[in-house]
C-alpha cells in the first residue's frame, strides 16, 4: 500500500506558495479591475441615490437580495462537507475538505456586503447594533450571521494550524521572510505534542459539530425574513428547510467546480480524483433530489388550492418566467441527478458541468422566489412606469454583483498562496490511489 | 361618570375645531414664512396679528399656511394623543377618482407627484362584478407587520392607533415595505425635491423634510391632529368620501356630517380590505352600494398618464373593445 509523507507533500504543494506564473496575475488583475467596476458602480449608487438600480416601490429588493442569499447559501458547502465528513471521519474528505472550508469563510465574508448595497441609508447601519429589535428576523440575522462567520473562521485555522507549523518548520521552503513571519505567528508554537494534538482534535470536534448547527439556524433564519411575511409565494411553513437544502444543493455544486479548477491549474490530479468527484457529486445527487421534492411540494400545494394570489403568482411565473422557471426547476434539478446517476456519463469533466447547471439554476431559484412575489403585491401595480411594474436590473446592480464574485475569486487565489489548498497535515499517511479506477 | 365628561367634551372640541378648520389656523398665522400650501378663498379682508403686537388687515387670498409651527418633537410623537384611538371610514359609494385627497396629501407634505401617500385603485373583484375607486391610505393596523419587522424601531405604532417612520432613524432597509400586505409604504429612491422645511424642524408626525434611502408613507395628519384639526385629504376631498374620527367617541366625521361609527358600520355594511390577513387595520371602508357617480366619471376628469394605470381592470379593458 502506497501511503503519502509529509516530505513528498510539501515537495508537491510547495511551489504554488513559493513562485507565481504571469498568467496567475493576469487572472488577479483582471478580478481586481472587475471588482474597480463594481467601486465605481457603488460610487454612483451613493452619489446618486438607489434610483441607479432597478429598484423600486413594488420591487423593493432586486439582485442584491438574490446574491445575499446565493451567498450565504454557497458557505454551506463547508458546513456539511468540513462539519458532517469530519464527525464521520470520512476518509476520502481529506484533500477535498480545506477547499471545502474555504468556500465557506469567503462566501460568508461576501454575502453580507450584498444586504449594505441594498440597505437606503449605509450611513446608519450601525444602528442595527445602537438600537437593535429582537423581534425582527433582521436582527435575528445579524445575530446568526456573526456568530455563523466567528465561527467558520475559528474552525478553519483550527484546521490550518497544523500545515502552518509544518511550513515554519520545512528548511527547503523558499519564501519572502514576511511569509515565514506570519506562519510562526500563526502556528503559535504549536510542535505537534500528544497534548496538543489531543486538544486541536477535540476542538474541532467541537467545531464541526457546532459549525453544523449554527448554519442550519443561519439559512433558516434567511428564509423567515420571506417566510413571516403575508406575501404571496413567500408566507410558506417550507422556506426554512427548503433554504436549507438549497443552500447545501448550491454549495456541494461550487465545491465540485473549485476542485475541479484547482485540479486543473495546481496540477493536482494525483491528489483529487475521479473518486473525489463521484463521492461529492453522490452528495450532490442525493440533496438534488430533496430539492427537487421540497420544489415540487411546494408549487404543488400552491397550485393545487390555487388561492387568488397563488394562482396569480403561479400564473406568472409560468408565463414572464417562464424559461427561467423550466431552468431552475426542472433543467437544474433532472440534468445534475441524471449525470451523476449513470455511471455512463459519471467522468470528471461531466460532474463538473452538473455542478455549473446546479450552481445558475441555484441563482435564478433565489431570483424567482424573490422578484415575482414582489411584482404580484395583494393590491394591483396600477402605475404609468414600466419600471415601477416590472423590475429590471442596471449596469450598476450588476456590476457589484460580478464584483462580488471577483473578490470571491481574488480571496481564494490569494489564500492558495500563503497555504496549500490541500491540507498536508490531513493528507499523511493517506493511501494514494490515484491510479485507482472506479 | 366624570371619565365620560371629559371625553365628551374633548370630543366636542375635536369636532368644532376640526370643523373650524382653515379659519383659525389662518388666522392664526402670519405672513412671516414661505410655504407650498396657498389657500384661494373669496378675496376678503381678515384681521391678523403680528409677533410684535401689531394688528394689519390682509388680503384672505395671500394668506399662507405655516407649517411647521406645532410641530411635536421626535421625541414627543413617539406618544399617541391620549384618550384617542383614530379611525378612518372611506365611503366607496361616493369616490369618483377626483384625486383631491393625494394632492392635497403630496402638497401637505412636499412629496413629488410620483409619490402617492394615498392612492386611488380601480379595483374589480372579478370580471362580473362592477369596479370601484378605492383610495388606500396606509391603514394603520393594530397588528402591523411592518412594525414587527423593523429591525431599528424606525417604525412605530402608538396609543393612538397612528403608526409613523421616523425618518431619522429608518436605515432603509425596505424590510417593512415587503412586509406591507397594501403597499402603502414607499421609499425615497433619489434626492426629495426641495422641501419647505429645516432638518431642524423634522417631526414624524409631518415627516418633513424626507431624507433619500428612507421609507414614507400616510401618517394620518398626525400633525394636524395634534391641533384638532382633520387630515389633510378629509378636507380636501370634494365629495366627502373620507370620514375621520376617535373611535373611542364612536363619532366620525368628513368635515360636513358628523355620524356615529357603530351606526354607520351597521348601516352600510362596512368592511376591512383583507380582513383575512390578521392585520387589523384602522381604516373601514363602506360598500360602493348606491353610488353617487357612474365609476367612468373617474376616468372622465383625469390626465392621460394616470389613465393609462388603470388600462389592465377588465371593466377599462372592455371600454376600449368595439361593440
Amino acid at each position: 500500500m502506497k501511503t503519502f509523507d509529509s516530505k513528498s507533500l510539501l515537495k508537491d504543494f510547495t511551489p504554488e506558495i513559493e513562485k507565481t506564473s504571469i498568467a496567475w496575475w493576469v487572472t488577479l488583475i483582471t478580478f481586481i479591475g472587475i471588482f474597480l467596476l463594481g467601486v465605481h458602480a457603488l460610487g454612483r449608487q451613493v452619489s446618486e441615490g438607489h434610483i441607479v438600480t432597478g429598484m423600486r416601490d413594488n420591487v423593493v429588493w432586486g439582485i442584491y437580495i438574490v446574491n445575499f442569499i446565493f451567498f450565504m447559501g454557497l458557505s454551506y458547502a463547508g458546513a456539511l462537507l468540513s462539519g458532517v465528513l469530519h464527525l464521520y471521519k470520512a476518509e476520502w474528505r481529506k484533500p477535498v475538505i480545506r477547499i471545502a472550508e474555504l468556500i465557506t469563510v469567503i462566501s460568508l465574508l461576501i454575502g453580507p456586503f450584498f444586504i449594505f448595497f441594498c440597505v437606503g441609508r449605509l450611513d446608519r447601519l450601525h444602528y442595527l447594533v445602537l438600537y437593535p429589535r429582537i423581534q425582527s428576523p433582521i436582527t435575528w440575522d445579524v445575530i446568526a450571521i456573526t456568530t455563523d462567520l466567528f465561527g467558520c473562521i475559528l474552525f478553519l485555522y483550527l484546521s490550518i494550524i497544523e500545515d502552518l507549523a509544518l511550513l515554519r518548520d520545512s528548511l527547503e521552503l523558499n519564501v519572502p521572510a514576511w511569509k515565514k513571519k506570519l506562519y510562526k505567528f500563526l502556528a503559535m508554537s504549536y510542535t505537534g505534542t500528544p497534548e496538543q494534538r489531543k486538544h486541536l482534535s477535540q476542538a474541532r470536534n467541537i467545531m464541526a459539530a457546532m459549525i453544523i448547527a449554527i448554519a442550519i439556524i443561519v439559512y433558516s433564519v434567511l428564509a423567515w425574513i420571506f417566510g413571516v411575511t403575508l406575501q404571496p409565494g413567500w408566507h410558506s411553513t417550507i422556506f426554512g428547510p427548503y433554504f436549507v437544502i438549497a443552500a447545501v444543493y448550491s454549495g456541494t455544486g461550487l465545491m465540485i467546480i473549485v476542485m475541479w479548477l484547482f485540479r486543473k491549474i495546481y496540477r493536482l490530479e494525483k491528489y483529487i480524483t475521479l473518486r473525489h468527484f463521484c463521492n461529492v457529486g453522490y452528495i450532490l445527487l442525493v440533496i438534488g433530489a430533496f430539492y427537487g421534492y421540497f420544489t415540487f411540494a411546494d408549487y404543488l400545494t400552491k397550485w393545487y388550492g390555487s388561492q387568488k394570489m397563488d394562482a396569480l403568482l403561479i400564473d406568472k411565473l409560468f408565463s414572464n418566467f417562464f424559461w427561467l422557471f423550466i431552468f431552475a426547476n426542472y433543467i437544474g434539478i433532472l440534468i445534475p441527478i441524471i449525470i451523476i446517476g449513470i455511471r455512463k456519463f459519471r467522468t470528471i469533466n461531466n460532474i463538473f458541468i452538473a455542478a455549473i447547471i446546479t450552481l445558475l439554476a441555484l441563482w435564478v431559484n433565489r431570483f424567482l422566489i424573490v422578484i415575482p412575489t414582489l411584482e404580484t403585491p395583494y393590491l394591483p401595480i396600477q402605475d404609468h412606469r414600466i419600471d415601477w411594474i416590472q423590475y429590471s436590473s442596471t449596469w450598476v446592480e450588476w456590476s457589484l454583483s460580478a464584483a462580488g464574485v471577483a473578490v470571491f475569486a481574488i480571496l481564494i487565489m490569494l489564500f492558495s498562496k500563503l497555504i496549500p489548498i490541500i491540507s498536508i497535515s490531513e493528507m499523511i499517511e493517506v493511501e494514494d490511489t490515484s491510479d485507482e479506477t472506479i | 361618570m366624570e371619565n365620560n365628561d371629559s371625553k365628551t367634551s374633548s370630543r366636542r372640541r375635536f369636532l368644532r375645531e376640526g370643523l373650524l378648520l382653515g379659519t383659525g389656523a389662518l388666522a392664526a398665522a402670519p405672513l412671516l414664512q414661505s410655504c407650498a400650501e396657498e389657500h384661494t378663498m373669496p378675496a376678503d379682508k381678515v384681521k391678523v396679528l403680528t409677533p410684535d403686537g401689531k394688528v394689519l388687515e390682509v388680503d384672505r387670498a395671500n394668506l399662507k399656511e405655516v407649517k411647521g409651527s406645532q410641530l411635536a418633537t421626535t421625541k414627543e410623537a413617539i406618544q399617541g394623543l391620549p384618550g384617542r384611538k383614530f379611525v378612518m371610514v372611506i365611503d366607496l359609494a361616493k369616490c369618483k377618482n377626483a384625486r383631491k385627497c393625494t394632492e392635497a396629501c403630496q402638497e401637505g407634505h412636499d412629496l413629488s407627484k410620483d409619490m402617492e401617500w394615498i392612492r386611488i385603485y380601480l379595483l374589480q373583484d372579478s370580471p362580473e362584478t362592477s369596479p370601484y375607486w378605492f383610495p388606500r391610505p396606509c391603514f394603520h393596523c393594530d397588528n402591523p407587520m411592518c412594525v414587527s419587522v423593523c429591525p431599528v424601531g424606525a417604525t412605530y405604532k402608538r396609543t393612538d392607533g397612528i403608526v409613523l417612520v421616523d425618518a431619522d432613524r429608518c436605515i432603509g432597509c425596505k424590510f417593512c415595505m415587503t412586509g406591507c400586505p397594501y403597499s402603502a409604504r414607499v421609499f425615497n429612491w433619489k434626492e426629495p425635491k426641495p422641501q419647505s422645511l429645516e432638518e431642524k424642524d423634522y417631526s414624524p408626525e409631518l415627516n418633513v423634510p424626507a431624507k433619500e434611502g428612507t421609507v414614507g408613507k400616510c401618517v394620518f395628519c398626525a400633525d394636524k391632529l395634534r391641533n384638532n384639526e382633520l387630515p389633510r385629504c378629509v378636507t380636501a376631498c370634494p365629495m366627502g368620501v373620507i370620514y375621520f374620527g376617535n373611535i373611542l367617541d364612536d363619532t366620525i366625521t368628513n368635515g360636513d356630517e358628523t355620524i356615529r361609527f357603530s351606526d354607520i358600520m351597521k348601516e352600510r355594511s362596512g368592511y376591512r380590505y383583507l380582513e383575512t390577513l390578521g392585520t387589523v387595520p384602522s381604516v373601514f371602508y363602506l360598500p360602493p352600494v348606491g353610488r353617487m357617480f357612474p365609476v367612468e366619471r373617474g376616468l372622465e376628469s383625469i390626465d392621460d398618464e394616470t389613465k393609462s394605470r388603470y388600462k389592465n381592470v377588465d371593466y377599462v379593458k372592455n371600454l376600449s373593445k368595439p361593440k
